[in-house]
């Protein structure tokens, strides 16, 4: 615990995180970092940022009240942030918008980014849209058959989809194509990490921009209830929309923080994502972190029903709190957030991402247990259109896409 | 001075690379005993990674390949032990930072010591993260070769002035907007190198012909053969007809940097 403590500086979360990467990319990442570190507090960049968040982006983001919800399940009382109300559909604009403006700064005049599901391909290729630069997008061959509605988003915003076909073709394969198209070209191109992984300084760039969600949060709830929440809930694949909403709870250590991973067909089973359960400390996507990893090091191919879901790294910040325990982490299967993408359709009319149901789903079998005076908020980090004609095939309706 | 450096005194290395296990154990010993017979000064062994980020569609093919064949940690040390009743040329390995982590910093420097591997290549182990691996790399007398790219820039100095048995020269960005050739870029880069250590400076990434290699030959200490070695590994089939392959490229290979040096 010491040594974790001791270890952990700007670069660092305790022993995870680092800058494991290629040297090539070394002066650049450092060169990023110090254009961050330049223009965070800068009044013009921040004035910027938040008139886009505000007036583009659609923020602040709604503090939904379930009532539906919280009535069915008879405990908690329960409110969903609506980050699938944003511009775009998901939480990933707002870590898109703080990026592209760094990038902007550094004189880039191209964006290049992997993607899951597509909704940071799509948030990548909105802004490049809107700032007239190049974007290029590096998307698993399987997930680009799986999301075809983003990928032709992404082509209609003007971006240049790459399907990845090596390796097991999915969102991690994407980051290590993603990588090596930025080795190959640094001068006027930057790399728009989607999520809160990666080298140093990506993570703590995804954790402060997504960091408006909890920022919203505390003010929305301390509003509505003159009271902290008893607990957050989010979803994690790498953990971008999940630091963003324990962002501002971490140093209040009565708000219960739990980030919900994809279980595929089960923890213990060899077709799961969940990293945090699961995995054990190694070094990849320049981090060292918690992966899905054989004996030998090798990282595993990993599943869920989700395509942002199913990478088998976890950002840095989170391994650190739930090696402090300060963050509880569980599996939830395909088929339980199958269940909650419908039941949240039909109790509160609402169409949730796939992703953001493995939240709901732990909402869904927490909120009974709780006492009616409690309060949890659960992030909606986007919305669902993308998955209806993936759910539907998961319960065998041929539905024309 | 490193065993490693001592190589490069008075001639100009040929440092040809083969993905252990590719397409399988025998034909990786037996390349590394016709290389080394044929002018390989040190050979570089690739231990394959699942996903190898610095690495070229040509070599992700043999890795790919030798994981087809099982290799894992152990079956390379195991080549590496049926080399070594054959040959003792100087052998670095080219691996990710996970395999070596999670096989534990210091039995694999320990088993590394044993085969008498002198370096350890890992492309995503930069500068600033060597604090675990190097005490105990140095500890088993493992130089732990660090790359430098043109795109290094004011780290050059700082990498090169803590190098140890050689530095890897990365040769090739397709950096856009560049002015300057590679060969100037590359003549510069080595000029700011030399003026802090005296730690041989080999180039690799890209090179396959003999007139490439005698040119940059002249310019650096040795030279590093990747993706060509194992593309011929990979269209040769017959054993006997890859061993007469390797050999005369080896040949041909130390010859044209011979001549030059």
């Amino acid at each position: 615990m010491k040594e974790m403590q001791a270890k952990t500086d700007t670069r660092h979360y305790g022993q995870f995180g680092g800058q494991y990467i290629p040297e090539t990319l070394m002066a650049e990442l450092q060169r990023v970092a110090d254009a961050y570190d330049k223009y965070r507090n800068d009044p013009d960049f921040v004035k910027e940022l938040d008139d886009l968040l505000n007036n583009y982006a659609n923020r602040p983001s709604l503090l939904y009240y379930a009532k539906q919800m919280t009535e069915d399940l008879g405990g908690a009382k329960i409110y969903l942030k609506r980050e699938d109300l944003n511009h775009t559909g998901a939480h990933k604009i707002n870590n898109v918008i703080g990026q592209a403006l760094l990038a902007k700064r550094m004189g880039k005049t191209r964006l290049i980014a992997e993607t899951g599901a597509g909704q940071h391909g799509v948030a990548t290729a909105t802004i490049a849209a809107l700032f007239k630069m190049d974007c290029e997008i590096f998307m698993g061959k399987v997930d680009t058959e799986r999301q075809k509605l983003n990928v032709y988003r992404m082509e209609l915003l003007g971006a240049k989809v790459h399907p990845v076909t090596t390796g097991s073709m999915v969102l991690k394969d994407a980051v290590n194509a993603a990588l090596q198209e930025w080795t190959s070209r640094i001068d006027d191109t930057f790399y728009v990490m989607g999520s809160a992984v990666g080298p140093y300084p990506f993570p703590k760039m995804v954790h402060d921009f997504q960091s408006v969600i909890s920022k919203e949060s505390k003010q929305q709830i301390l509003e509505a209830e003159g009271k902290l929440p008893d607990m957050v809930v989010a979803c994690v694949g790498g953990g971008s929309n999940a630091i963003g909403s324990f962002a501002e709870y971490i140093n209040d250590p009565d708000v219960k923080l739990i980030g919900c991973e994809a279980a595929g067909k089960g923890v213990n089973t060899d077709q799961t994502a969940a990293t945090i359960e699961r995995g054990s400390v190694g070094i990849f996507h320049g981090m060292k972190s918690l992966f899905l990893q054989n004996n030998d090091g090798q990282i595993d191919k990993v599943y869920s029903i989700s395509a942002g879901l199913d990478y088998p790294g976890v950002g840095p910040e989170h391994a650190q709190l739930a090696e402090l325990k300060r963050a509880q982490y569980v599996g939830v299967t395909d088929e339980e957030a199958v269940q909650a993408f419908e039941y949240i359709a039909k109790t509160e009319g609402i169409v949730a991402a796939i992703e953001s149901c493995h939240a709901v789903a732990y909402v869904e079998k927490i909120a009974p247990k709780m006492s009616k005076d409690q309060v949890i908020i659960c992030t909606l980090s986007g919305r669902g259109d993308k998955d209806v004609a993936s759910i539907a095939k998961y319960r065998g309706v041929d539905i024309d896409e | 001075m490193s065993k490693l450096t001592e190589i490069f005194q008075n001639k100009k290395a040929f440092i040809p690379f083969l993905v252990a296990d590719d397409p399988n154990a025998q034909t990786t010993i037996d390349n590394v005993v016709t290389l080394a017979e044929n002018g390989a000064d040190i050979v570089e062994l690739g231990i394959p990674f699942s996903d190898p980020v610095a690495d070229g569609p040509v070599i992700q093919a043999a890795d790919l390949r030798a994981f087809d064949a099982g290799v894992n940690t152990d079956v390379v040390f195991e080549i590496v032990e049926n080399v070594r009743q054959k040959t003792d040329v100087p052998i670095v390995f080219l691996t990710y930072l996970n395999i070596v982590f999670k096989y534990g910093y210091e039995k694999f420097c320990q088993r590394c010591q044993d085969l008498n591997i002198s370096g350890l290549v890992i492309p995503d182990l930069p500068m600033e993260e060597q604090g675990e691996l190097r005490p105990i790399a140095d500890q088993y007398q493992i130089d732990l070769i660090p790359l430098i790219s043109p795109a290094s820039g004011d780290r050059i100095e700082e990498i090169a002035a803590s190098a140890s048995g050689f530095i890897y020269m990365v040769s090739s960005l397709g950096v856009t907007g560049v002015r300057n050739s590679f060969s100037e870029q590359l003549t510069k880069t080595i000029e700011r190198i030399k003026q802090v250590t005296q730690v041989p400076v080999a180039i690799g990434f890209g090179i396959h012909s003999p007139e490439q290699a005698a040119k940059l030959s002249e310019i650096s200490d040795g030279i590093i053969i990747g993706s060509a070695v194992v593309k011929m590994v990979d269209e040769t089939a017959d054993s006997t007809e890859l061993q007469s392959k390797l050999a005369n490229y080896a040949q041909e290979i130390k010859n044209a940097i011979t001549i030059t040096a």
